[in-house]
């Protein structure tokens, strides 16, 4: 029963959707946001049945029966609900609807809210369309089976279970910015309020965005058993465009809001960090290429979905065309200033996007014209990689990066740069002191050196400019900051620890395979690892061989224990690697496979991750800093009149509530 | 006047960059881009630049794994016709497995051994790259094995 009420819950959102964009779009008012609120709730809904049904085991649903098993623990059975193709496009219907009703709840009622309540469910509705008719999750089995096909191994992992809704909530997140723009464009106004009233929403979905990649990342680490964070795989560079892209837009806003300069610019933006969402969703599912993220390859899929971007990217596209021409261009302003500065950040950003998707597409576009036979399909295959982005990113960001502590220090309209320099100074010399110490520790590699320079110049530039914030009042004033200087400075000391991090950690990483038999030792950067054999373990779902290694380091004696798990009814392995952390990085040890023909020696992979923790602790900043501008945000806004009758005498001064506020 | 200036500047800075991001990418295309050669493509024309990274992909022989003396995976890689002698220095992934499919990708060393840096194998039981795929229907048509396995897709 649960299944059909899920089914008639998703059905009643696509109603609800039709007449929350008809009405959104026409009349306005009470109406599409009623509607709204009932989609968010019916699809919701509709999601919690799904999951029961996962919890329950109930295999006479078809997707339950070929994603889950009685042996799966209970977390992975609620994870098992979006861990496949159709439950993960009803998440991505949940929480797009999800944010139409939270703008619903929380926007001032105008036409820009209703407009963009109307974009929201033409979006929904194709989404749902796509998922009712041609991925349902609901379908029932005839005959179902006593036990269910089980999940891939390899995302039955805590981090995993929670990347895809923060994922999602950072691309589906994109689909409101796009609502938003799309309304601004239709009423013809893109100016300092409609900026100010988008920015929370592309904050949202851009940490959120952040968030979700990084969970990806650290899985990736731990679970794949390479030791590596970041591939350049065309699943990653998927989500990294729309990142890049939501980065530039998130800055371009601010100048849109405080100066009403660059609206076209912000608006083509907010389009195309959708687009590259749909883009990086079509480039996962269709098939086009395989990684643990193409459920099952359907071609179909992709077309549906490469339409539904054609349909919305090319719309947009057409109204931006029609009405930016129109848009007002914002005062002017000197090239150095702070506009100028974040005009800088943008052009940076976007050509960053678009190196990676060149380097994203050309294979598969060179595969495709292989397959049409204009060039020899046997030349028609060849891989980009690792290299490629590193020569073309890597001086991009290093550049930008160098302007980054300017930029915030930078007034509006016209900068002065001899004093910001003048101030600056102490900051890169003590960057580049740092770089020459880490120089000589690291071996005195060139690209060492220079990542940790530009890493540290960001640090100490944004502490400088914090200090230079407080002013001679004393440290204690630091804490008196407003919150939206400290969510920047957060975010650019994350951009800061980040890259040092990731410098160090691919300049100076050792990694060493091996074979021992029981009771050798392998030594490496100080630790010495003694084999002792291995023994067999039994999982829930799984068996497992683990290995008895004793670490010696300095003078402390412990026992790790990587393994190998075999999950009988997946048939396949995966790798449990032992990490252990210490204040300069990780060592990481992994099992590998037996040597042929000599029975006991085992493969065992060890290798040293120096400052692993500042890749994703500098993520993660970057992601707080994001997350803090926007409580910094909402703080500032109004109470809504009707909840909360109370005045606020920090607040500003509250919008007045009606229709045509922008008119 | 003032506002034209501020176009002119804002034209040349992206014109700049993006002249800089073309050379870049132009350079990064040509240095590094790795293609992809079935082990009869290799058979056939030789590697002509050991400098160049190449992707080979094809079954792992069955009863072609041993190992170096320093532990290093030794494997050979067939299309069903013409095979080519993969060393690895590192962990197999987890579903490596003779007679699976693989892709190797690396440099050939002077001795025609493809020194490979990364070993992609399938990603699940019924998935098999599709330039894999594509090698061994290649090699099969020319008068090889006939049994090149299933369709990529499932």
């Amino acid at each position: 029963m649960i299944a059909e009420l899920g089914h008639l819950l998703a059905f009643l959102a696509l109603a609800t959707a039709a007449a929350q964009s008809y009405l959104g779009l026409t009349t306005g008012g009470e109406a599409p946001r009623r509607l709204a609120v009932a989609t968010g709730m019916f699809l919701v809904l509709s999601m919690l049945t799904l999951v029961i049904s996962f919890v329950r085991l109930d295999f006479s649903v078809a997707l339950v029966a070929k994603n889950s098993h009685s042996l799966k623990p209970i977390i992975y059975r609620i994870a098992g609900a979006w861990g496949n193709h159709e439950g993960s496009m009803l998440l991505w219907c949940v929480i797009m609807a999800g944010y139409g009703a939270a703008a619903a709840l929380w926007m001032r009622n105008d036409r820009l809210r209703d407009r963009a309540l109307g974009v929201q469910g033409l979006l929904t509705l194709g989404s749902l369309t796509y998922l009712l008719f041609a991925s349902s999750p609901f379908t029932r089995l005839a005959d179902p089976p006593l036990d269910g096909g089980g999940m891939n191994p390899l995302l039955q992992d805590p981090a995993v279970a929670l990347h895809p809704p923060f994922l999602y909530m950072g691309y589906v997140g994109m689909s409101f910015v796009f609502s938003l723009a799309a309304a601004g464009l239709i009423n013809g106004t893109i100016d300092r309020d409609w900026a100010k009233r988008v920015r929370p929403w592309a904050l949202t979905a851009w940490s959120s965005l952040t968030v979700g990649i990084a969970l990806g990342s650290i899985w990736a680490y731990y679970e794949l058993g390479w030791g590596g964070w970041w591939f350049w795989d065309p699943v990653e560079n998927a989500s990294f465009m729309p990142w890049l892209v939501g980065a530039a837009l998130v800055h371009s806003l601010i100048v849109t809001e405080k100066r009403g300069g660059m609206a076209a610019w912000t608006v083509f933006l907010a389009v195309l960090s959708f687009c590259l969402a749909l883009l990086g969703t079509f480039l996962v599912r269709s098939g086009v290429m395989t990684s643990v993220h193409a459920f099952a390859t359907d071609p179909t899929r992709g077309l549906v979905l490469l339409a539904g971007l054609g349909v919305a990217g090319g719309a947009a596209l057409a109204l931006f065309a029609w009405r930016a021409p129109k848009l007002a261009s914002g005062p002017e302003f000197d090239p150095v200033s702070r506009e100028g500065a974040l005009v800088l950040n943008n052009l940076f950003l976007s050509v960053g996007a678009a190196l990676v998707l060149l380097g994203t597409v050309t294979p598969m576009v060179v595969q495709w014209l292989g397959e049409i036979k204009v060039i020899p399909p046997e030349s028609a295959s060849l891989s980009i990689g690792e290299p490629y982005f590193q020569l073309t990113l890597a001086p991009m960001i290093a550049v930008l990066l160098l302007f980054l502590p300017l930029a915030q220090a930078a007034p509006w309209r016209k900068a002065d740069l001899s004093p910001l320099l003048k101030w600056l100074t102490p900051a890169m010399g003590l960057a580049l002191a740092g770089a020459l110490v880490a120089m000589a520790l690291g071996g005195w590699g060139i690209w060492l050196g220079f990542g940790v320079l530009v890493g540290l110049w960001v640090v100490v530039g944004v502490g400088f400019d914090l200090w230079r914030r407080v002013g001679p009042a004393g440290i204690g004033r630091v804490f008196r900051l407003p919150l939206t200087v400290w969510g920047m400075a957060i975010a650019h000391i994350g951009v800061g620890v980040f890259v040092i991090g990731a410098t160090v950690e691919s300049a100076a990483r050792v990694e060493r395979t091996f074979p021992l038999s029981n009771g050798q030792s392998a030594e490496m950067a100080g630790w010495t690892f003694e084999f002792q054999g291995v023994h067999s373990e039994e999982g829930p779902n799984y068996y497992a061989t683990q290995a008895d290694i004793k670490v010696t380091h300095g003078g402390t004696t412990e026992m790790i224990h990587p393994e190998k798990r075999f999950y009988p009814v997946a048939d396949t392995s995966t790798t449990e690697v032992a990490i252990r952390k210490t204040l300069g990085g990780d060592v990481y040890v992994a099992l590998g496979d037996t040597i042929r023909d000599e029975p006991g020696v085992w493969r065992i992979r060890i290798a040293h991750h120096p400052m692993i923790d500042w890749v994703f602790g500098g993520a993660s900043l970057i992601a707080v800093g994001g997350f803090i501008s926007l409580v910094a945000r909402l703080r500032r806004r109004a109470p809504a009149p009707a909840e909360s009758p109370a005045i606020d005498p920090t607040a500003e001064a509250p919008a007045t509530p009606g229709v045509g506020a922008t008119a | 006047m003032r506002k034209r200036s501020q176009r002119l500047w804002l034209i040349g800075a992206a014109a700049a960059l993006t002249t800089g991001a073309v050379a870049l990418a132009v350079m990064g295309l040509q240095d590094t881009v790795a293609f992809f050669q079935s082990p009869s493509d290799i058979a056939a024309k030789g590697v002509a630049n050991l400098k160049q990274s190449i992707r080979v992909g094809g079954l792992v022989e069955k009863g072609s794994e041993t190992h170096g003396s320093d532990g290093a995976l030794l494997f050979k890689i067939t299309d069903g016709v013409n095979t080519v002698p993969v060393v690895y220095h590192d962990i197999p992934p987890d579903l490596f497995e003779e007679g699976k499919g693989v892709v190797a990708e690396g440099k050939f060393d002077e001795t025609g051994r493809l020194v490979a840096k990364r070993v992609l194998a399938k990603h699940d039981e019924n998935y098999m790259p599709k330039e894999t795929y594509d090698a061994l229907k290649r090699a099969a048509e020319s008068g090889g094995d006939k049994n090149y396995g299933k369709e990529p897709t499932t």
